[in-house]
């Protein structure tokens, strides 16, 4: 019995990962081969050459690094601010924020595309990379995480650290933030992976090179007029999963653990 | 005002302000837009009362994308959850190659979803794609999965079941691991079957989780509509046209940015009912506290 059980995880674990064996079998082999299997079919990389000289991969790579840094920088800011608010201080109002916060939990940016792009042409930033990120910034997610988190703290550590004569932004760096650093790592790699994989909202709101992140490249290049060159599509699929795949194998112990603790709460 | 409110208030004004920008001011916004025409060569929209949704009650592609949306849901949830909760025990036993599991059933979570697509389009692509070259040796008929209406939902939720199991998986990874494992050896002493054990003592000891995954997976199953655009762009025949995909070639393809925020609505209030069912149905420490 049990060992008909290992046999049944173990079939699941291989079918959950063979659309990615499959992937990485037609993107590192030449084109013959991507519908046959050969054991000895040669190795190649010149389906990565090929996309990477069909599309500005290079340009889409750092507007994708360029979102992630900006949203992730902001969020962190204005989360720790936000989620110190309410953790710590009292103020007339204070509830209702708290449940307007909460609301973006349900009614994410994601649905409100027709509304934001709206504002977005009357700011004047269409097609621009801030354009992407704007929306995610305050998030509400990370408020909430962090306040969870600053409410743990002792209230004597703050105590002392005012007795000595911090003011309270000096308290939130000294004693707040060192405590939350694991809180931090994992809202780190939800939003770094989630901002990394976005594609709707990016594909509306960017029409050029100069702001469209990988995501929405990959998909202009692949519906483009590649025709069907599994091959070079796949190797550009295979190279946009890249950095997140490497980074989750590296450190796949953190990863698992941080979207454990983003989800706990 | 006391200095300390101030304070409060100076710390979340900026999260506050963009909060406000943009997604309780969109959120209005709709509501407002849905009842005018979309705005022409910049002169302000005309007031034009229930026309967008009378246009909504005769769309026929919108009626289909909610029915798509629903079949969806009912397809994605309770088999992601069923597949996450066996696939959390399996990595929690101390079964051979767990860790190993582990890592196969997360990793579709952290892959975006617009790549991965273009490999399942490729698995179900006709004659040569891999289900073809599978099933066809089996004396099974070729046939077009992502091309015939019939088969073409099935494959985008099997899709997103795929997407999903994993990362539905962590949290009951978390739960289960902090049930304490005095109450397995009770059990066993007991001779309580493993069965039994799990029907009686961890699935409700779940429950919690259950929650909290359902509400994520009701909201994903809203918004999870990037292997649409490589996978059939909605077609054939509007079989896999999506709520949110639909609010996206109204708004963006057709550029009939009035009724767009009129369907953006029937989303908003899907979501606002989930809400209040949260709200009703959680035990509120689970979330507020």
């Amino acid at each position: 019995m049990r060992r008909l059980e290992t046999t049944a995880a173990w079939l699941l674990g291989l079918l959950w990962i063979l659309p990615l064996l499959y992937a990485f079998w037609t993107a590192f082999h030449p084109p013959e081969f991507s519908t046959r299997f050969a054991l000895f079919a040669p190795l190649t990389l010149d389906n990565f050459r090929r996309a990477w000289e069909a599309a500005p991969f290079a340009r889409y790579f750092l507007n994708s690094f360029m979102l992630v840094t900006m949203v992730l920088a902001a969020q962190l800011v204005l989360c720790t601010l936000a989620g110190y608010a309410f953790a710590r201080f009292d103020f007339p109002g204070k509830d209702v924020a708290f449940v307007l916060v909460l609301l973006q939990l349900m009614i994410m940016p994601d649905v409100l595309i027709v509304e934001n792009y709206r504002t977005m042409s009357r700011l004047g930033i269409l097609d621009s990379i801030p354009a992407i990120g704007l929306p995610y910034m305050a998030s509400a997610f990370g408020i909430f995480l962090l306040r969870q988190t600053f409410k743990t703290v002792p209230r004597e550590l703050d105590e002392a650290a005012r007795v000595e004569g911090a003011n309270a932004l000096q308290v939130l760096w000294k004693v707040y933030v060192p405590l939350a650093r694991p809180v931090y790592l994992a809202y780190g790699l939800v939003s770094v992976s989630y901002h990394w994989n976005n594609f709707l909202w990016p594909l509306i709101v960017t029409n050029s090179v100069h702001s469209r992140p990988v995501t929405v490249g990959l998909q202009v290049f692949s519906s483009g007029d590649q025709g069907i060159d599994w091959s070079v599509i796949t190797a550009a699929t295979v190279m946009t999963s890249a950095p997140l795949l490497m980074a989750f194998l590296l450190f796949q112990r953190q990863f698992v653990q941080s979207f454990m603790r983003a989800g706990i709460r | 005002m006391s200095r300390n409110a101030i304070h409060g208030w100076l710390l979340l004004l900026p999260a506050f302000a963009l909060l406000a920008l943009f997604t309780h001011w969109p959120a209005v916004a709709t509501i407002w837009d849905s009842f005018h025409a979309t705005p022409r060569a910049g002169k302000a929209p005309p007031f034009v009362g229930m026309e967008n949704y009378k246009l909504m009650l005769a769309d026929e592609v919108f009626w289909k994308s909610l029915w798509n949306n629903l079949w969806y849901a009912l397809g994605t949830i309770p088999l992601s959850i069923a597949l996450a909760i066996v696939m959390a025990l399996w990595v929690n036993s101390a079964m051979r190659g767990r860790t190993w599991l582990r890592m196969a059933f997360f990793t579709p979570t952290i892959l975006p979803m617009i790549a991965v697509a273009n490999i399942w389009l490729f698995f179900f692509t006709p004659q040569y794609g891999l289900l073809e070259q599978v099933l066809q040796p089996l004396g099974f008929a070729s046939r077009n999965w992502l091309g015939s209406p019939e088969t073409a939902l099935a494959c985008v939720i099997v899709v997103a079941i795929w997407k999903e199991a994993g990362f539905f998986m962590i949290f009951y990874l978390a739960a289960l691991q902090s049930i304490p494992p005095s109450l397995a050896e009770a059990a066993s002493i007991e001779g309580a079957s493993r069965a039994y054990y799990f029907r009686r003592v961890v699935f409700p000891l779940l429950m919690p989780t259950t929650l909290f995954v359902l509400v994520n997976a009701i909201v994903n199953s809203v918004r999870l509509v990037d292997h649409i655009f490589v996978m059939t762009r909605g077609g054939p025949n509007n079989a896999t046209s999506l709520l949110l995909f639909h609010v996206y070639q109204v708004g963006f393809n057709f550029w009939d940015t009035g009724y767009a925020a009129a369907l953006t609505l029937v989303l908003l209030v899907v979501l606002a009912l989930v809400a209040i069912g949260q709200f009703v149905f959680l035990d509120r420490k689970v979330h507020y506290q």
